[in-house]
């Protein structure tokens, strides 16, 4: 008896958890999908995925998105996996690991506002490129510069699920792969990497998702050269004002995300800070 | 050779270290040039600085951004913590879990479909966008994380705990406070830290919604940026990193803090 009652009261409790999930989870996903279906003058209409699906530019701005997300998830992990592997094998990995993910703790617009100094006509870079003998170039607003600073915030969420796996994996197997005669190569290929995929899998997965959306960067470093899904959205929703298609490239979107987290594995949440696990 | 293997690796790890570091000590140290540019560092001044505090605007901007992030991480802590007891009492797996997957739909999501999803939906309900709609749309996208930090703490706490303060005559008031709400504090504690910094962090969301006359210090950035170097953005990120450190130990300080309780409790339950 008593305790149904203390039932009855934890569900009074649940009550602003549940209508949280209703209408700021729930309702929102279904006004995006519901959106999608009207045209610029508010009339029902099945004609924005017409247009998404007839037109090269949106389909051509949708691969342009996956390809640079995809270049810049290879770029990140090019340059994690070695940092994961080396933190890894260190006397102090916390303390090195804690110092990778501080600049996570920086706000994103202040790193991406750094850049437009060290890269600017006669910023720093530009100074060093005469510096080794080098005549300057544009390198602000160019395709490079957005891949670049794309990368640079996005390493720390890398290294830490690489780390993870890394620190996780019983070093007895990489002894015994060595005493079985494997070479050095053949050890990393076979046994290491195999087993610390599920650590890379949540890094491209933490990557990836972002990567398809950075519109502030594209505006901010890429100068409108490259037009990520997220700069459609955002150009759409607030600039020409056309919320039926920014809701048709929003579902688009959705539709990549599921594709990639089916493809690797599960949602491996991305906590932005990477403290925890 | 494994000498030589030895400092290859700390060389990668220290250029890698740099290179992460470097654009934001470049900021902090142009904070202190004079001249107007992040070109050639002119000598030092404070100019920058007392620019940064005379400016009035900016201070609002960020007293705002302060009041925004305090109070939508105070009330995604409740909710969190009430939906995160609510989530360990519902007795069906099925349920459980897709509550669960419901709760990381927002952690998963990316910045601009969460903004866009809010503004339509804010527009629906016709909700005015400012101050409101940025402090609804900052609690609603830091309940999961409260939740996600409090939900292990609940489930760590034994049943008995409850059952034995029952017996002793505890109303369910009395039980929450004094029982359960003691025992997952850590987890509410490291629950709201996340929020706040989750909040102080926001761009692309509150970008959304927060229409024309309301706005935060990473909206403010953003639009100061694209017009160009202004070395009153520098300053500010001195400030900014300064907060962020001030952060991060107040962070690696609650983390002792609940290892610590971890500990006496532990202790306290072999005796």
């Amino acid at each position: 008896m008593q305790r149904k009652q203390r039932l009855s009261r934890q569900t009074a409790y649940f009550i602003p958890y549940v209508l949280w999930i209703g209408l700021f989870v729930i309702a929102p996903v279904i006004l995006l999908v519901y959106q999608s279906f009207f045209d610029i003058n508010g009339h029902f209409t099945l004609g924005n995925y017409q247009t998404y699906f007839s037109s090269n530019t949106y389909l051509m701005m949708t691969l342009n998105s996956v390809w640079y997300a995809f270049l810049i998830t290879l770029a990140t992990l090019v340059i994690s996996y070695p940092t994961a592997y080396v933190l890894n094998a260190t006397k102090h990995p916390q303390l090195w690991l804690l110092l990778i993910i501080m600049p996570t703790w920086i706000n994103l617009l202040l790193k991406a506002y750094a850049f437009i100094g060290i890269f600017s006509q006669a910023g720093i870079a530009n100074q060093f490129l005469q510096f080794i003998g080098l005549a300057p170039q544009q390198i602000l607003f160019t395709k490079f510069s957005f891949i670049f600073v794309a990368a640079y915030i996005q390493i720390p969420f890398m290294v830490l699920p690489i780390y993870n796996s890394i620190s996780e994996l019983n070093p007895s197997y990489v002894n015994a792969s060595k005493d079985l005669g494997a070479t050095s190569w053949q050890t990393f290929s076979k046994v290491i990497f195999p087993l610390t995929l599920p650590g890379v899998k949540a890094g491209v997965q933490a990557v990836f998702i972002p990567s398809l959306s950075l519109f502030m960067l594209t505006r901010l470093i890429g100068g409108n050269k490259v037009i990520t899904l997220g700069t459609a959205i955002e150009e759409h929703f607030l600039t020409t004002m056309n919320w039926g298609m920014g809701s048709t490239i929003g579902v688009i979107l959705i539709i990549a995300m599921v594709i990639i987290m089916s493809l690797t594995g599960g949602s491996k949440r991305r906590t932005k800070r990477g403290l925890t696990k | 050779m494994s000498i030589r293997n030895f400092k290859w690796r700390n060389l990668y790890l220290w250029f890698v270290f740099i290179v992460l570091y470097a654009p934001i000590i470049f900021l902090i140290v142009y904070s202190f040039s004079k001249g107007e540019t992040m070109n050639n560092f002119h000598g030092f001044t404070w100019a920058h600085y007392q620019d940064l505090f005379a400016d009035s605007r900016l201070i609002a901007i960020f007293l705002d951004t302060l009041l925004v992030a305090l109070l939508s991480s105070i009330l995604a802590t409740i909710v969190g913590t009430l939906g995160a007891l609510g989530i360990s009492q519902t007795t069906r797996a099925i349920t459980k879990n897709t509550l669960l997957s419901l709760n990381n739909i927002l952690m998963v999501s990316p910045d601009v479909i969460i903004g866009a999803s809010f503004l339509i939906f804010f527009t629906a309900l016709k909700i005015p966008l400012g101050f409101g709609s940025v402090l609804l749309s900052h609690i609603a996208f830091s309940i999961p994380i409260v939740v996600l930090m409090v939900l292990p703490k609940v489930q760590e706490m034994s049943r008995s705990l409850l059952d034995a303060a029952a017996d002793l005559g505890a109303n369910s008031w009395q039980l929450l406070s004094q029982v359960t709400i003691p025992y997952i504090m850590p987890g509410i504690l490291s629950g709201f830290f996340m929020a706040l910094t989750y909040s102080l962090d926001d761009f692309a969301v509150t970008f959304f919604v927060t229409g024309n006359g309301f706005s935060t210090l990473s909206v403010e950035i953003y639009s100061r940026a694209r017009q160009g170097i202004n070395l009153e953005i520098n300053a500010l990120s001195g400030l900014m990193f300064l907060m962020a450190l001030i952060l991060v130990i107040g962070y690696y300080f609650i983390n002792q803090y609940s290892s610590r309780h971890r500990h006496a409790s532990t202790r306290g339950r072999r005796k």
